[in-house]
Parts: structure tokens; C-alpha cells; sequence
């Protein structure tokens, strides 16, 4: 079908490069911030992200050593010594002594110098000075450096943010905090919404219709309505501000979204299976755990997927529910805000935290894509 | 890193009282599950051993008198939840919108003041004009792209490995976002090489001077808009993709054997018959719009002529300390999303018949 009208390889080129520039542009924000975060502070500052990609060209200006460095070689005055730093991966392909001619020499080449005496520079920066005379004044010959310096790229954002107990901007506080959001977030309404939606879905009783509605209706219900009242339920019961208030929270947010998945789900199942059950005698309470509950395991993880990205990912219910004053309790979100406050030019810090905090989100992404898109064609299309 | 751990969890015992929030956590979700299970559990037990044996001299009215109950001991603690944490502040947010705390505790009713008091507020109109360009935008934008990309990968090998590149912001944080984005937009002086790629490539063009992008009145709207169609595409690209797939070979095969150009095929036979997908996927786009607040807060809080309606009821509340206008704006924002609300009970009801 492909084939008919003799389009076929114009088109498929078209395709092929539409969605080639499509996907690059989808991913190359993303890879930018993750390329920065292994860049140190002067690389971030100096170069695009996407040069660093590639062996760059620099022009450096340096300076040998200072002519009190000479030893005497027979009659020779010699001063010897590396222009690059150590373990600097670059590669001089050209060199001067003069600012108006700074590429005037290829290395191994050998150049007079204007007070008297000879310089010669090799590829990897090492150089010799010679002269019949000492060498006199107090500081060494200024040398410019052609180079072609390799991608370089540093684990050292990561060691700082993480792994540094004496930085109070570390993520990994954050990190716990969020973690421990997230996950009685996540399994705590998955349990409550399986039973809802098993007698939503399978048990006639007067009024499941409208229940089904309002379960409809409370799904697009913006979360800026409950801020309020739920804030001033939480002061008034005692819970306050923590880690009590937003589990709860999420758990109520959440559970629309879930009663509604897994209701839909359980629909499908085939009637058969259960009749026979009801028929052998069988609680409800069994047909529900032994028979519904595992079968459902694919509309269960869609949920989950969906409620941790959510609780993961959210900033609003964290910041009115769960961060005090004291900042103990701040998760990723919150804290990356902050930093985009204090340290908004700092790059290296600001990419770091940000891949830390988008890290978990996106390697549950990558692995169980299958089920959030299973969820997702669940929820939305019918 | 465990010595870390361990020294965390010291810390918290020097000071006593409180307990390690990762204990905390471990010990909510063993009391919830737990919890819930010996509900379920406890619950039927009791209505079928005590309150309604299916034995003795009435054992067919206990049987129907417990499969009255059941439903309702399955349906209990979602309900609650669901009526505490989503029912009632609605109701409870439009009460505070009609009144006003009075200094020293207690509230008082004002009637339709504090939406009068908004209504005077430019900020208010500017978040509301905003928030419109964002419906018309992004649900736009994000089901545009979607479909695109929908469309391309169908039919090429590699498909399955693009979509999922494009899907991935979605798992990605709006805050995270924003700092990608912020990246992108970033600025530099002039005389400096840019890191931001817009202006990297706005100064390659041979523009003068680097633009700060998010600081440009009503233009600065678009690129945050930007950010939030580069999340949602992959949203729509995936839900329309399947409704692409669910098409019947049969009506595109006639359009080929009857001449129709890709384009057609594409534009008056794929199209139409995906017309309530597409809907679907623009009405769920278009309640995220509404309800869009990180991106705004992180990336402008709303200066520069950015505002949106979220991002001014979140800060009438925690920063003017303003609960009446602030109900009042969640209000506003419950109105506009109202309608898609009654749309998709209507349709769910459609489908229960």
C-alpha cells in the first residue's frame, strides 16, 4: 500500500527527516540541562552546551617560566617547562610569540626570540628556551597557544549536590523528603480505590450511576479549589503542616483518577468469571481479592505509574500542605524553585539538582512506558 | 551514603520526639494498608456473620439485606476521602468567596465583594486575558504537534523509539521544565558567546543585540506556552496515535485505489473519523491549561505581563494573605472549567446506557 503512485521514496525521505528535526527538537532541551550538568562553571559560561560536544578550538595566551627557572647546559642558558596544565587534554596545532602573529608557528618549529635566544614549543605544550646569555628580566616569554582541546566533562556537580554533607544547597534531603512523599502517596489510594471501583463496577445497588458522575465530574476539579479549605482543616484537626497533610492530600486528589481507571478496567473483565464465582459460593470479598484484584494487576500499574509521576512531580500540593518554615521538609520541586531564585546564573548547580530531580521520574518513565500508555488510552479515549 | 543515612537518623533521635520521616513513611503505609485490609476484611466478616448470617429462619432476606450494605462498605473510604478532600472545599471555597476574615478570628459575609474587588484589580484582567491565550495556544499547539507526530511515526520502523523521545516531558516535572526551558532562554551580554540556544541562534541570524525572551510583554507569554506544548504533544501524540491505528484499512485503501493524495487521505479520511479523539485530547489539554501554575510561578511568577489565573489565586492567598479574593479566583477558575465538566459527565453517562 505503501508503494502505489511511485511517491513512495520523496515521501519516506519526508518522513524519515520530519520526524528526524521532530524528535530533535523535542529532545534537545532536555539534553541540553544534561549535557550542562557535567560541565564545570567556566565551560558553562564560556561555550553553548552544544559545543562541548565536540573537540573545540581556543586560542590561550600563556607564559613560560620566569628566567630565575635557567639551568646552565654547557654554554647554553636553557629554561624548560609544560604550558599546559596536567592532565589537560589538548592538542597545540599552532603557536607565536607575537600578538600580531599567533599562529606564525607549527610545533617542533623553532622561533628567535626578540631579546636573543630560541623558543621551541611541541604539541603537547612542552617547551625549550636556549640562548648563549642568561636569559635577564623577571618574567617568562608570552606564548600563544593554537589548541584543539577534547570534550571534557566533569562528575563533580554531582559529587557536590549529592554526596557533600556540608552543602546546605545539596539535593539529597530533598531527595528523601520527596521519596517519602511519594510512595504512601502512590499506594495508599490505589488500595482504597480498588474496593470503590470493584462495587462501582459489579455490584447493583441504587444511586451507581450518579456515583459514576460525580466520580467524572470530581476528575477535572481543579486542585486550586481544595487548597484553602483543606489547609484550614488540616490547622483545625491538628495535622498542620507535614508529612500527614499531604499523603492525605494526595490520596484525596488522587483517588477520582483511580476509582475511574480501574472501574473502567474492571467492566472489561469477563462477567463469566465472576458469576461462576458467585455461583460457587464465593464472598464477595474473595471474588474481589482473589479473583478481580490480580487480574486488574495492568490498570493497578497504570495508576501507580500516574500517581507517582504526579506526587513526584508536584510543587503546588507540596508547597501548601507540606513545606514549613523550618525547610526540613522541602522536596525537589520546592527546592529547585528556590535555587532558580538564589542561584539563577549558576548553571552547574541549577542542571545538576534538576537532572537529580527528573532522574527517577524518567527511568520509571522509560521502563514502564508500557503501562502508562495502557492508562492513558484508559482514561482519555472511549 | 548509609553512614550518611545513619547519621540522619541519629540526629532525629537526639532531638527525641520526632520520628525519621522515611520511618514515618514505612509506618503510614504499613498502618494504611494494613489499615484498609482489616476494614475490607472486618467489615464483610462482620455483615455476613453477625448482622445477616445467610442462615436460620431468614436467611433469604439476610442475604438480600447484605448485598444492600455491601456496596456501600466497598464504597466508604473512597467516598469519604473523595467528599473531604474534593466536594466539600468546593463548596467551602465558594463560601469563603462571599466572605471576609474579620481581624481577630471569624469571618464575615460580603456578599459579591470580593469578586468586585477583583474585578478592579488589572492584574485580575491580565490573568484572565492571559489564561485565554493559553486555551487558544497550547490545546491547539500540543494537539497540532501531537497529531503530526502521530501521523509521521505511524509508519516508519524507528517509530516506537521516536515516540517515546516524544513522550518523555511528560514525565518530566513542570518545574524541571522550566529550568530546561530556562536554559533555552537563556541570555548573555552581548559581547559574550550565548548559552541559551534561542539567542545562540537569534545572534547566528544576525540579530544585534541577545533578547531576553521572558521578559517581552505578551511575546514572553508564548514561550512559556512553549513549554507547556512541548510537555502535553506527547500526551496527544500517544492517544491519537491509537486512534490513527483504530482506523479501518478498508476507508484508506478505497481513497488510495480512488487517487486521493497523501495529504487527503491524511485530511478528509483519517481526520474526520478520529473527530472525537481529537476533542477528547483537546479538552483534557485544555483543563491542564487551566489549571497551569508551576510553569508561571518558576519561570515568571507572573511579572512581566505573565500572569495567569492560578499563579494570582496562589498569591492572593500565601501572599496578600487574601483568603475572599483568593476563593474568588478559584472560583473563576471552577467556571471555566465547568463546561468540560458537564460535557464529560454527559458523555461517561452516554456510555453507562
Amino acid at each position: 500500500m505503501d508503494n502505489i503512485a511511485g511517491t513512495k521514496s520523496t515521501l519516506t525521505w519526508v518522513t524519515h527527516i520530519s520526524v528526524v528535526i521532530l524528535v530533535a527538537l523535542w529532545v534537545f532541551p532536555t539534553l541540553g540541562l544534561f549535557v550542562s550538568s557535567f560541565r564545570t562553571t567556566d565551560q558553562i559560561a564560556s561555550s553553548g552546551w552544544w559545543k562541548s560536544l565536540f573537540p573545540s578550538e581556543q586560542t590561550m595566551t600563556l607564559r613560560t617560566a620566569s628566567p630565575d627557572t635557567q639551568v646552565q647546559e654547557g654554554p647554553l642558558f636553557v629554561i624548560e617547562g609544560n604550558l599546559l596544565d596536567e592532565g589537560q587534554d589538548a592538542t597545540i596545532h599552532s603557536w607565536g610569540i607575537s600578538s600580531r602573529a599567533v599562529d606564525a608557528f607549527v610545533p617542533g618549529e623553532v622561533a628567535e626570540l626578540r631579546k636573543g635566544g630560541t623558543i621551541t614549543v611541541m604539541a603537547n605544550g612542552r617547551y625549550r628556551m636556549e640562548h648563549s646569555a642568561a636569559f635577564i628580566g623577571s618574567r617568562g616569554q608570552r606564548v600563544f597557544l593554537g589548541t584543539t582541546v577534547a570534550p571534557e566533562f566533569t562528575l563533580n556537580n554531582y559529587r557536590n549536590i549529592l554526596f557533600d554533607p556540608d552543602n546546605i544547597e545539596g539535593m539529597s534531603q530533598a531527595f528523601f523528603s520527596t521519596l517519602t512523599v511519594t510512595i504512601p502517596a502512590t499506594i495508599i489510594p490505589i488500595l482504597v480505590a480498588a474496593f470503590a471501583a470493584y462495587a462501582l463496577a459489579w455490584m447493583e445497588f441504587p444511586g451507581r450511576a450518579l456515583l459514576v458522575a460525580a466520580i467524572v465530574a470530581l476528575l477535572v476539579v481543579p486542585l486550586q479549589l481544595a487548597l484553602i479549605p483543606l489547609l484550614k482543616l488540616h490547622l483545625g484537626i491538628g495535622i498542620g503542616k507535614g508529612y500527614m497533610g499531604v499523603w492525605l492530600a494526595h490520596t484525596g486528589f488522587g483517588l477520582p483518577l483511580a476509582i475511574y481507571l480501574l472501574r473502567n478496567y474492571m467492566v472489561g473483565l469477563p462477567r463469566d468469571i465472576i458469576e461462576n464465582a458467585r455461583v460457587d459460593g464465593a464472598t464477595e470479598y474473595q471474588i474481589f481479592t482473589r479473583i478481580i484484584l490480580p487480574l486488574s494487576f495492568p490498570a493497578l500499574a497504570s495508576f501507580a505509574i500516574f500517581q507517582f509521576l504526579w506526587t513526584w512531580n508536584d510543587l503546588l500540593v507540596a508547597k501548601v500542605f507540606l513545606v514549613d518554615a523550618t525547610g526540613e521538609t522541602t522536596v525537589m520541586t520546592q527546592k529547585l524553585v528556590e535555587l532558580l531564585g538564589t542561584r539563577g546564573g549558576n548553571w552547574e548547580i541549577l542542571a545538576t539538582s534538576a537532572f537529580i530531580s527528573i532522574a527517577v521520574p524518567l527511568a520509571v518513565f522509560f521502563t514502564l512506558q508500557r503501562y502508562l500508555v495502557r492508562g492513558l488510552l484508559a482514561g482519555s479515549v472511549k | 551514603m548509609l553512614a550518611r543515612l545513619l547519621n540522619h537518623t541519629a540526629l532525629f533521635e537526639l532531638r527525641g520526639t520526632i520520628m525519621h520521616p522515611a520511618l514515618q513513611g514505612l509506618s503510614i503505609i504499613i498502618f494504611g494498608v494494613t489499615a484498609c485490609v482489616a476494614y475490607f476484611a472486618l467489615s464483610n466478616q462482620i455483615l455476613d456473620k453477625v448482622l445477616f448470617p445467610p442462615r436460620g429462619p431468614h436467611a433469604g432476606r439476610n442475604i438480600n439485606r447484605a448485598n444492600l450494605v455491601r456496596p456501600w462498605l466497598f464504597l466508604c473510604p473512597a467516598l469519604c476521602a473523595v467528599g473531604v478532600y474534593l466536594a466539600y472545599p468546593v463548596v467551602e471555597t465558594l463560601r469563603l468567596s462571599l466572605t471576609e476574615r474579620v481581624p481577630g478570628g471569624g469571618i464575615q459575609w460580603v456578599g459579591l465583594d470580593n469578586y468586585i474587588q477583583m474585578s478592579k484589580e488589572p492584574k485580575f484582567w491580565e490573568a484572565l486575558r492571559n489564561n485565554m491565550l493559553w486555551l487558544l495556544v497550547v490545546p491547539a499547539g500540543a494537539t497540532g504537534f501531537g497529531l503530526l507526530a502521530a501521523q509521521l511515526t505511524d509508519r516508519i520502523r524507528w517509530g516506537n523509539v521516536a515516540k517515546s523521545l516524544i513522550f518523555m516531558p511528560m514525565a518530566i516535572s513542570f518545574v524541571g521544565a522550566s529550568v530546561i526551558w530556562k536554559l533555552v532562554y537563556d541570555v548573555r551580554p552581548a559581547d559574550q558567546d550565548q548559552i541559551g540556544i534561542f539567542n545562540a541562534i537569534y545572534m547566528f541570524m544576525g540579530g544585534e543585540a541577545p533578547l531576553t525572551w521572558l521578559t517581552m510583554p505578551v511575546w514572553n507569554n508564548f514561550f512559556l506556552m512553549l513549554v507547556l506544548i512541548w510537555i502535553q504533544t506527547g500526551f496527544a501524540m500517544v492517544i491519537l496515535s491509537a486512534a490513527l491505528r483504530g482506523i479501518p484499512e478498508e476507508t484508506v485503501e478505497a481513497a488510495i485505489v480512488d487517487g486521493a493524495s497523501p495529504m487527503q487521505i491524511f485530511f478528509k479520511i483519517k481526520v474526520p473519523q478520529i473527530k472525537t479523539t481529537i476533542l477528547v485530547v483537546w479538552t483534557t489539554i485544555t483543563i491542564t491549561v487551566l489549571k497551569v501554575f508551576d510553569i508561571v510561578f518558576t519561570m515568571t511568577n507572573g511579572q512581566w505581563e505573565t500572569q495567569v489565573l492560578a499563579n494570582y489565586m496562589f498569591d492572593k492567598l500565601f501572599r496578600a494573605n487574601d483568603w475572599g479574593v483568593g476563593s474568588a479566583a478559584a472560583i473563576v477558575i471552577m467556571i471555566l472549567v465547568l463546561p468540560i465538566l458537564v460535557w464529560n459527565v454527559r458523555n461517561a453517562r452516554k456510555e453507562m446506557r
